[in-house]
């Protein structure tokens, strides 16, 4: 299976990583095989397998919807790069 | 050319669980800034979501009350985007097997017909934090507050039943109706609890083929709602006509500028590589646990509006006005077992009350007028103590705080004269200092007296201070100048 160059720069820009070009037919080599061993385990035949979305033979716990958690935003606002009036800051996210 | 509109909506309701989906951080709403966004909303390393059992039932309530499939088995997926109010990269949703399957609502409109909507499914999901891009900061910035984050939905998806306004602002009121009758969401809009998302084509008259369809997100009152959804189909119909084609796009509409603009590619990223989520094991719900919640299910909308037909034989129209939102249901049932007269109470919450929280923008849980104090009121016109113009005033009096209706009645002198006799020598007062009038009302057509009346109407009530009972001033007036004749 071979992937685009233009694939491999669209998934990088969807998931937020730099690419350079210098590896991306590597990077392409590599998530190519990743989707030939998909291929391997879609040539099985499931007929009949009932669907799994969880590899362990568990069900969700639930939790009681009870308050357990303080504020602890000046521990977590420390460690921000910017914070302003209680607020994380970002790079302006409209025009 | 005539044009059919399909119309299916998504609406987002945020459960009125006390905790977050994932975590144990309050959702209590209007706190501080990130006072409530815990390590979990944050997305720091090596935490891991539990998901809230209240969260799970709020869900499986709602399918029930829309006749749908429980999910014996549903299980959540990572929906991937990149945006500064979601701090974890991903949405937490579920996509392949949703909580809530197929289900039906009936909705009513105006013309007293009624409709089916079905349902396509119900999912949780997780909401985001919000962005601020004007405050007390640095302008080069945007602000993020990650309160909300983490706080429970569940996103209702309709299917494209339904064709015009109307019918979609029905829909979405039903399911107001419904959320907040199990108590399961607390219907504020103002505070985003119910967001809508609408999905609107044109086609041709009679096509079987659907239009290409565009999205405008994020309507949070039913009057921009209405607003965008005539906005759009109009667009539509003018670019195909003009011998374009729609985009499939997603919009978003300024109720203040009346504008809807596309939002722009980047915006959008429309691949959201879906996968299972590793961190959440399938959600098992037993048969036991959904008969239990069936068996404690709240009484909802359309059982309510029969029974106020049935017991405080409401019209339909009444009934249903009445019952369709839980808080307005619980007031006037309140103001009826204040008076005892379920019409009149029914009038004035439907009118006078309803009325002026609109214009205030109040919802009725906020009402400055108390049930108990309405009913006091309702009490008043019932023993027509007071008239209905008095009563305004009086009502006006109760919204500004000054007391109960009695206390204003009795502080501004207003209580309604109904003594036959005091009235009865008002009118003959009157007749007596007017004897030109009655002469003329004597010697008038007989077919066109009757118009003759209102003038002495207005002398009675000026004599009385608008006081006089005026159905007992009529009648005592009738007969007094029949008498003459």
């Amino acid at each position: 299976m071979n992937i685009e160059r233009q694939e491999i720069e669209k998934l990088a820009t969807l998931a937020r990583i730099a690419i350079d070009d210098s590896t991306i037919s590597e990077v392409s080599q590599r998530l190519s095989s990743v989707l030939d061993l998909v291929d391997q385990l879609q040539a099985v035949d499931t007929e009949g397998v009932e669907a799994m979305s969880h590899p362990m033979q568990a069900t969700q716990r639930l939790r009681e919807d009870e308050v357990t958690e303080i504020n602890q935003r000046e521990a977590f606002q420390a460690i921000a790069p910017e914070t302003e009036d209680g607020l994380f800051l970002v790079p302006k996210v409209i025009e | 050319m005539s044009w059919d509109t399909v119309i299916g909506l998504e609406i987002h309701v945020q459960l009125a669980t006390k905790t977050k989906i994932f975590s144990g951080a309050s959702t209590a709403y209007g706190a501080e800034p990130n006072t409530q966004a815990c390590a979990i909303d944050l997305a720091m390393p090596g935490t891991l979501p539990v998901l809230n059992k209240q969260a799970v039932n709020y869900a499986i309530m709602f399918g029930l009350a829309v006749d749908a499939e429980i999910g014996q088995v549903s299980a959540f997926e990572r929906k991937n985007y990149f945006y500064p109010d979601s701090p974890k990269g991903y949405q937490t949703t579920q996509l392949e097997r949703p909580i809530v399957g197929r289900g039906n609502v009936e909705i009513q409109l105006a013309d007293g017909s009624t409709k089916n909507v079905r349902i396509h499914h119900a999912h949780l999901e997780e909401d985001a934090g919000k962005s601020l891009h004007e405050g007390n900061f640095n302008s080069n910035f945007s602000g993020i507050d990650l309160n909300r984050a983490g706080t429970p939905l569940i996103e209702i998806v309709s299917e494209p039943d339904m064709c015009n306004a109307e019918e979609a602002v029905a829909f979405a009121r039903k399911i107001h109706g419904i959320v907040t009758s199990l108590g399961i969401c607390d219907g504020e809009m103002s505070q985003g609890s119910m967001r809508f998302d609408v999905n609107v084509s044109v086609k041709p008259s009679g096509s079987e083929t659907l239009g290409i369809r565009t999205e405008t997100k994020n309507l949070n009152s039913y009057k921009f709602m209405e607003e965008a959804i005539k906005r759009e189909v109009e667009r539509q119909i003018d670019v195909i006509e003009d011998g374009g084609t729609i985009a499939q796009e997603t919009r978003l509409y300024n109720g203040d500028t009346k504008v809807a603009r596309s939002m722009r590619s980047k915006e959008e990223a429309n691949d959201y590589r879906y996968f299972p989520c590793p961190d959440l094991l399938p959600v098992v719900v037993s048969d036991e646990e959904v008969a239990e919640l069936r068996r404690n299910l709240p009484e909802l909308p359309d059982a309510r509006q029969a029974r106020f037909v049935e017991q405080y034989s409401l019209s339909d129209y009444d009934a249903a006005i009445l019952s369709s939102d839980a808080a307005m249901a619980k007031y006037f049932e309140a103001v009826t077992s204040a008076c005892n007269n379920a019409k009149l109470a029914a009038n004035w919450t439907m009118g006078e009350l309803s009325a002026r929280l609109n214009n205030e923008d109040l919802s009725i849980a906020n009402s400055p007028v108390s049930a108990a104090q309405l009913g006091g009121l309702v009490t008043r016109i019932a023993d027509n103590s007071i008239s209905g113009k008095m009563a305004k005033e009086v009502f006006d009096g109760i919204w500004a705080g000054e007391g109960s209706a009695d206390e204003i009645i009795e502080a501004r002198g207003l209580k309604q004269v109904s003594d036959s006799g005091a009235l009865e020598q008002m009118v003959a007062d009157v007749l007596t200092a007017n004897q030109a009038m009655v002469d003329d009302y004597i010697n008038t057509d007989e077919a066109k007296r009757k118009k003759k009346l209102g003038g002495f109407m207005g002398k009675i009530m000026q004599a009385s201070k608008g006081q006089a009972n005026p159905q007992q001033v009529n009648q005592i007036l009738a007969q007094k100048l029949n008498e003459l004749l």
